[in-house]
């Protein structure tokens, strides 16, 4: 080392003095942060944002106003939050107009916190509850997302006020053996869905020979439902970016790629400006933070191919070829961009790099279970309660997640099965919910972790549908290289597609099973490899209802269009009401000589609207699996 | 030159280069492997037709020879149960999505496909799978051949020997998934692309997708 262990330490305290400063300085008067990450800009946080900050204006207040990241309280977006001096810290949910008024009037301008719509405080104090305080803050361990919709993600000062690259302090004065010891240590396991060991992953790359070498970001996140690594990228690029440039340093890269969905616009922005910054800053280009260690980075753009998420086909992609995955072995640890020694991690893999590096291995093995330690990221969807991102330890089991942090089921429905892993993973039934989460055993379930994303399903979502969606999704992102995938994919929708509509076959059932055995063993990539995960664990958990659908013509779920009808029930209709008759787009529904209404058959097309329009003391309106002629008072006894 | 090691296929013992890929150790030594996308002086191999799978001892699942570089000692088993029904599966999945009929194919009986079928004692029909059939049209373009892409198995033999013998690269695959197939740039019919018509494509198809009209008028008036 030609610089000695202080200069670079000195140069960082000096960053850190200045950063800490600022950002004191911003609490000294009170505060408005609203979170604009994509999600919250999707129920108007910008506009949110906006109005704060003319209101702020026009009453001439003496108030700070500042975009944050995402909390993963995405179902209460926008989530606005409020720092004032004498005051405890404030989150506010699902903020419109009329509160962000209120909370301008009374709060800021006069000195009532609005309580009554306050979410939940930062810090403990003697007026409101903080999320901790919650069950779903029982169950919340925040490593990745600690800083997230607490620090402007524009602004690299707040991340170096809270410590950030200390790692990468720590790690330029280290061997960078020693570095990748230290992974290795932690059992850091790979959070793009694989678990691969990520310090083993290191040190491949480390040992194999060629120059330059490259580390590269994957963050080409394209499960439906999913959107971790969106808000880590959202609402703290640095984090990542940090691990970057200390796997670069391990490995022994100069050149390092963030391959980015270009569907992701504010990521890209955000990761930009992190780029400039740290580069202002001297954190990233030539010779960093003053010692020999040179390192840059470039965004690449990635179309939105599904596939282009897999090592191979994502080299292949920046190489400026179609995004086709290859043959492995060789791996990229060994050959990859340009044929030279390639790293590629997840977006939270990296961003887990600099806590490990600060607090020590040790301490991350202290969290999880001992075959994979840390914590896990997952995206809420479906039909739970809260949705938005929670991370919990490893070994969480599925009901905590689902019960306690998603506080359930939406609407008091039943829960009939939860899908982990996007759509590579499985559907796993109520039997499972006792699982710990954690890299083996959902695998051993027949579900994989992925890349975290987790759709509740209740009564109403019929199986055989939801293992036709994600094999549809699959089948349409196959890029065609090879038989089982191309084909195979297809020949399965197309059972699958049969089924849903009626038309399946007692053997299909079998056919379907063999296929995605064979589909699974014999794909080139991972993507024919897991694509058929969601069937196998359907046909293996909820094979009764593919029975009901081929061998009854009846939809257990009543989703399936073809194998349901509507019927309104006699005993139930209003005479005086018509409400269904103006809602059905296609005038099926009639009023009988008797004033009741009924259902032309013939027209009608099953849109599901007078179900949703009749009102809810009468509840006249039923869907009927498998459609039939229904003799009058046969359904009185309902209910 | 890497050394000579002893590696046993299906019982027979054979001398091969270490590193050599086994697919090719194996053909060279008389034991048929089925394949289609394998190029032996390609630089990678494709492995995109998954019918070269075989067996290796101490492997846990049946893995594709065209990628396996031999070591000594390798014990490797060409027919076994798991690796019968992967095969079995891939070519029924190919016959699925290829225009069957062979009686009017110009290729009849001297087809790869054909060939796959009469070694491993499989069917030129579908028997579980349902046809998958492309319609897309014929280019008959070219002075001396017919490019017919339902008969068409994406082994991508074509565009290999186009770009890296002939030096041409007027073909190539174009499209995702079950659209995918072999193209020109643009789409346009060969004979308004660059294409030279020097015909290197039509003797390294292993199908009927490329065939030489005259062998095509031969077909139609023997049929």
């Amino acid at each position: 080392m030609s610089v000695t262990r202080s200069e670079v330490a000195k140069a960082y305290e000096k960053l850190q003095t200045q950063a800490k400063k600022k950002v004191e300085s911003l609490k000294e008067k009170p505060l408005v942060t609203v979170g604009t990450a994509t999600c919250g800009r999707a129920s108007g946080a910008l506009e949110i944002f906006n109005l704060f900050q003319e209101e702020i204006k026009k009453n001439g207040l003496d108030v700070n106003v500042m975009e944050v990241g995402c909390m993963g309280h995405c179902y209460a977006e926008p989530l606005v939050t409020i720092y004032k001096p004498g005051f405890p810290s404030l989150c506010y949910g699902s903020v419109d107009e009329g509160k962000a008024q209120r909370l301008i009037n009374d709060y800021l301008i006069n000195d009532d916190p609005c309580f009554e719509f306050a979410m939940a405080a930062l810090e403990p104090n003697d007026f409101f509850p903080t999320f901790a305080d919650y069950p779903r803050g029982v169950y919340e361990y925040k490593i990745v997302m600690e800083l997230c919709g607490l620090i402007n993600p524009e602004d690299i000062d707040h991340y170096i006020a809270h410590d950030g690259y200390a790692a990468l302090v720590k790690v330029l004065n280290m061997d960078p053996d020693d570095v990748i010891e230290e992974i290795k240590n932690s059992k850091l396991r790979g959070r793009g869905g694989a678990g691969f060991p990520t310090g083993i992953k290191w040190e491949l790359c480390r040992k194999a020979p060629g120059s330059p070498k490259y580390v590269i970001c994957n963050a080409d996140e394209g499960d439906p439902g999913a959107f971790m690594d969106r808000a880590l990228l959202e609402s703290n690029p640095h984090q990542m970016l940090e691990g970057l440039i200390i796997a670069a340093y391990a490995v022994g890269a100069s050149q390092g790629y963030i391959y980015v969905r270009a569907e992701y616009p504010l990521a890209v922005t955000r990761l930009q400006t992190a780029l400039d910054q740290a580069r202002s800053k001297g954190l990233l280009g030539d010779s960093i933070l003053g010692s020999d260690f040179s390192f840059d980075v470039k965004i690449f753009q990635g179309s939105g191919a599904f596939v282009c998420g897999e090592e191979t086909a994502l080299i292949a992609s920046i190489e400026g070829k179609p995004g086709i995955p290859s043959h492995r072995p060789p791996y990229p640890a060994t050959q990859g961009l340009h044929g030279k020694p390639t790293l590629i991690n997840n977006v939270k893999t990296l961003s887990y790099v600099p806590h490990i590096i600060r607090k020590g291995a040790e301490w991350f093995k202290s969290i999880g279970t001992p075959e994979s330690p840390g914590t896990a990221v997952f995206a809420l969807a479906g039909k739970v309660k809260n949705t938005g991102l929670a991370e919990v330890p490893m070994g969480t089991t599925i009901r905590d997640l689902i019960f306690y942090v998603g506080d359930g089921i939406r609407d008091e429905k039943k829960f009939k099965a939860v899908q982990i892993g996007g759509p590579s993973g499985g559907c796993l039934p109520e039997s499972a919910l006792d699982l710990p989460i954690d890299f083996d055993s959902l695998q051993e379930a027949g579900a994989m972790m992925g890349s975290g994303g987790l759709v509740v399903l209740d009564e109403d979502d019929c199986m055989v549908e939801i293992a036709r969606f994600f094999l549809d999704f699959t089948q349409k992102e196959s890029c065609g290289k090879c038989t089982f995938c191309r084909l195979g994919t297809k020949q399965m929708l197309e059972i699958l597609t049969d089924i849903t509509k009626g038309k399946g076959n007692p053997e299909d059932i079998d056919l379907l099973w063999e296929l995605a055995e064979d589909v699974k063993a014999g794909s080139l990539c991972g993507l024919g490899k897991t694509a058929p995960n969601p069937v196998l664990t359907t046909i293996r958990y909820f094979r009764d209802e593919y029975e009901a659908h081929v061998n009854e013509g009846r939809c257990p779920a009543l989703m399936c269009k073809d194998l349901i009808m509507y019927y309104i029930i006699p005993e139930k209709c209003s005479k005086l009401c018509d409400v269904c008759i103006g809602s059905c787009p296609t005038e099926a529904i009639y009023t009988r000589p008797d004033m009741l209404k009924a259902i032309d058959q013939e027209k009608c097309v099953k849109c599901n609207s007078c179900l949703v329009a009749c009102p809810p003391q009468y509840k006249a309106v039923i869907k009927i699996s498998p459609p039939r002629p229904v003799e009058e008072g046969e359904m009185k006894q309902d209910e | 030159m890497s050394k000579e090691v002893k590696i046993i296929i299906d019982g027979k013992e054979i001398k091969a280069r270490e590193g050599e890929k086994l697919l090719w150790v194996a053909l060279d030594n008389g034991i048929y492997i089925p394949h289609l996308c394998a190029k032996r002086d390609a630089e990678k191999p494709d492995a995109s037709c998954r019918l070269c799978f075989v067996e290796v001892e101490g492997m846990p699942n049946p893995v594709t020879s065209c990628t396996l570089p031999v070591k000594d000692g390798m014990v490797v088993r060409t027919r076994t149960p798991r690796v019968d029904r992967l095969v079995s599966t891939a070519f029924e999945l190919l016959l699925s999505n290829h225009r069957l009929g062979c009686g009017k194919c110009p290729k009849n009986r001297s087809c790869e496909l054909q060939t796959i079928a009469k070694e491993r004692g499989l069917k030129l029909k579908l028997t579980r799978l349902r046809p998958l059939e492309r319609d897309l049209p014929v280019d008959d373009s070219p002075q001396g051949f017919i490019y017919d892409p339902s008969r068409c198995v994406l082994c991508g033999q074509c565009v290999w020997v186009c770009h890296n013998k002939v030096g041409v690269g007027a073909i190539g695959f174009v499209r995702r998934g079950i659209e995918r197939k072999m193209a020109t740039f643009g789409e346009v019919p060969l004979a308004e692309s660059r294409c030279t018509q020097c015909g290197e494509c039509v003797e390294v198809c292993p199908v009927g997708a490329l065939t030489k009209k005259e062998e095509d008028e031969k077909q139609a008036e023997s049929a």
